[in-house]
């Protein structure tokens, strides 16, 4: 077993036991913040599968801003009287749920994929992300450019029609 | 590295994103949860893009557009999310359809 393998190994481990604590803890600004150690173990396996240009823009718009968009959503809705309890009664047929995705998933990746390596030779740098994202990915990176306008603007609307009433 | 290890902690981190938007009672958790199974879309994207290692870095390019998505996706639920709040002073999904 390799060092990438072992600190792999480990990252994995963050991230699924942060992200475990992320969906049960009781505290609101807990779960965000166990969210950010999640979504940074993430990052740093993509930087050990040679995508280094997407760790960094995972570390920039997940930990930089998604998770400070969150904090604040909560911030704001806190309310007088705190929920009971923080789970629906549907918590059971929530985690068999979660469960039998969980294996399923894990089933069929490991009947398919069982024995393939990474071997890593192609570095996804800043410069080779972006000739791939200017030259053959124009098109879609336009029209998402769109989509985040729409969204935008979207997001403005709903937020100020409240206001008015 | 094998390629099954990215892609088993993929499907973990799917299965406790599902369980947090199904079980989780606030909204802005809930949408926590998707974030969480959007993030392990992204990590099968990044390892089928390393083991594949094609011209075009399809996987890594549609990784850079799924966070884009998740980005507008988080800033227009967390809108409804306010929005909702103050209509109904909860944001509690349980207690929204009385």
């Amino acid at each position: 077993m390799s060092a990438t393998e072992i600190v792999f190994l480990l990252f994995a481990a963050l991230a699924v036991g942060s992200a475990l604590l992320a969906m049960t803890t009781k505290q609101l600004v807990h779960s965000a913040l166990w969210l950010v150690a999640t979504l940074g173990a993430v990052a740093g396996c993509f930087v050990l599968m040679t995508a280094e240009f997407v760790a960094w823009v995972q570390v920039l718009v997940y930990v930089g801003s998604v998770v400070v968009l969150v904090i604040f959503a909560l911030m704001l809705t806190r309310q007088q009287s705190t929920i009971s309890a923080e789970v629906t009664g549907n918590r059971w047929t929530a985690a068999v749920l979660g469960l039998v995705a969980a294996v399923g998933l894990g089933a069929t990746v490991i009947s398919g994929f069982h024995g393939e390596r990474i071997e890593g030779h192609r570095i996804g740098s800043a410069k080779s992300i972006g000739d791939a994202l200017f030259s053959d990915w124009v098109l879609p990176f336009e029209i998402l450019s769109g989509v985040l306008l729409a969204a935008l603007i979207g997001a403005i609307v709903i937020s100020r029609s409240g206001t008015e009433r | 590295m094998p390629l099954l290890y990215p892609l088993v902690l993929s499907a973990a981190l799917f299965g406790i994103g599902l369980y947090g938007v199904l079980a989780r009672r606030n909204a802005v958790l809930m949408l926590l949860g998707v974030e969480l199974m959007l993030n392990a879309v992204n990590l099968n994207l990044v390892a089928f893009d390393a083991w594949f290692a094609d011209q075009l870095h399809t996987g890594q390019v549609l990784t850079l557009f799924t966070i884009t998505l998740a980005a507008a996706e988080i800033g227009l639920g967390l809108a409804i999310v306010l929005a909702l709040f103050r209509a109904v002073r909860t944001v509690d999904v349980d207690g929204v359809d009385r």
